[in-house]
């Protein structure tokens, strides 16, 4: 049975890892669209995915985030990926199948996967 | 909305756009009285009587991305369904209180779902809000509090992957005690 004591080793791990820390900071955000739209179209297991792939490659860099509603809801699940000093990434009718290719490809690699933007959803 | 856990995602949305602080969430199941229940409750900006009003009308937001809202009426209709209902208390400056009532062996009751994810997400996406969640099945109880978590967190964000993770599955082993242990 898990308790809030192991916590606090996991605390240990995270403050130990100081540069996991700083890269934070100024490094890449993953934003996932949360409104009823994207909630009903399938949005919380592409955040679990997410979530699972920065932890478990441990990449210091990347946080994620939620958001409101982006306005294109027929689109939804919708992810952003703001790379510093890069444009945007829209990613459009997310799923958590598709988590891993992005996580490899566009955050680790820095190619972002055309298949899956919003300029492939819209042609 | 398939499960009733994405409704209090949503729902508890509505309370972090709100500006709360404090968010409370209640889960109850009593089989014997066939009763199926959530609460969320915050102590966000409130809702004015005339806005309170309206909000169970579907189409009513005031969000500017688009011009409808869904999460409420959605939520209704999936309760009605049920013959059961939503009751919405809200005071402006005060907070607002959404409990949402179903009957348990409904057919048409949404099955729960997977809550241990949506409270992760919403625990893990707000760090700053505190959440309470209160979890009755039967005699049987549950509560988590961010608060006691970040006591032991102290510099490290519920943010954190890792940590994020944790609480999903705090939340798993915890329902599977209540309702019966070993799954
Ligand atoms: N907890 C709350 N505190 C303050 N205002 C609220 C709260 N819940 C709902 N409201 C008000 O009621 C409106 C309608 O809510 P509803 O959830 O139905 O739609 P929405 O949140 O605007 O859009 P959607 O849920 O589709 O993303 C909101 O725009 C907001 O103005
Ligand atoms: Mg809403």
């Amino acid at each position: 049975m898990k308790s809030i004591a192991e916590l606090e080793a996991i605390k240990k791990k995270v403050l130990d890892n100081v540069n996991l820390r700083k890269e934070r900071e100024d490094g890449i955000r993953v934003v996932v669209g949360m409104a009823t739209c994207g909630i009903a179209a399938g949005a919380r297991p592409v955040m679990t995915a997410l979530l699972e792939e920065v932890s478990k490659r441990n990449l210091g860099n990347v946080v994620v985030e939620q958001t409101g509603c982006i306005g294109i809801c027929r689109l939804e699940p919708i992810v952003e990926v703001f790379v510093p000093g890069e444009e945007k990434v829209t990613y459009v009718k997310m799923s958590a199948d598709k988590v891993a290719k992005i996580v490899t490809e566009h955050i680790v690699n820095g190619n972002p996967v055309v298949d899956y933007t919003i300029g492939k959803a819209e042609n | 909305m398939q499960e009733i856990s994405l409704h209090i995602l949503d729902i508890a949305q509505n309370s972090i756009r709100a500006g709360a602080k404090l968010i409370e969430i209640t889960v109850t199941e009593n089989l014997k009285e066939d009763v199926f229940s959530f609460t969320v409750k915050d102590d966000g900006c409130g809702m004015d009587e005339e806005l309170l009003k309206k909000v169970t009308d579907p189409f009513v937001t005031t969000r500017t991305t688009r011009r409808v809202g869904l999460g409420i009426p959605l939520l209704i209709a999936g309760a009605e369904a049920t013959g059961g209902n939503v009751k919405i208390k809200s005071k402006v400056g005060v907070g607002t209180e959404i409990c949402a009532t179903y009957s348990h062996s409904h057919i048409d009751r949404q099955p729960l779902g997977d809550i241990a994810s949506c409270m992760m997400s919403v625990i893990s996406m707000n760090p700053d809000i505190d959440f309470i969640y209160t979890h009755f099945y039967e005699q049987k109880s549950f509560t988590l509090e961010t608060r006691e978590l970040k006591a032991v967190l102290g510099d490290v964000k519920l943010s954190e992957p890792s940590v994020a993770l944790w609480v999903k599955e705090y939340v798993n082993e915890n329902l599977t005690e209540i309702y019966g242990g070993a799954s």
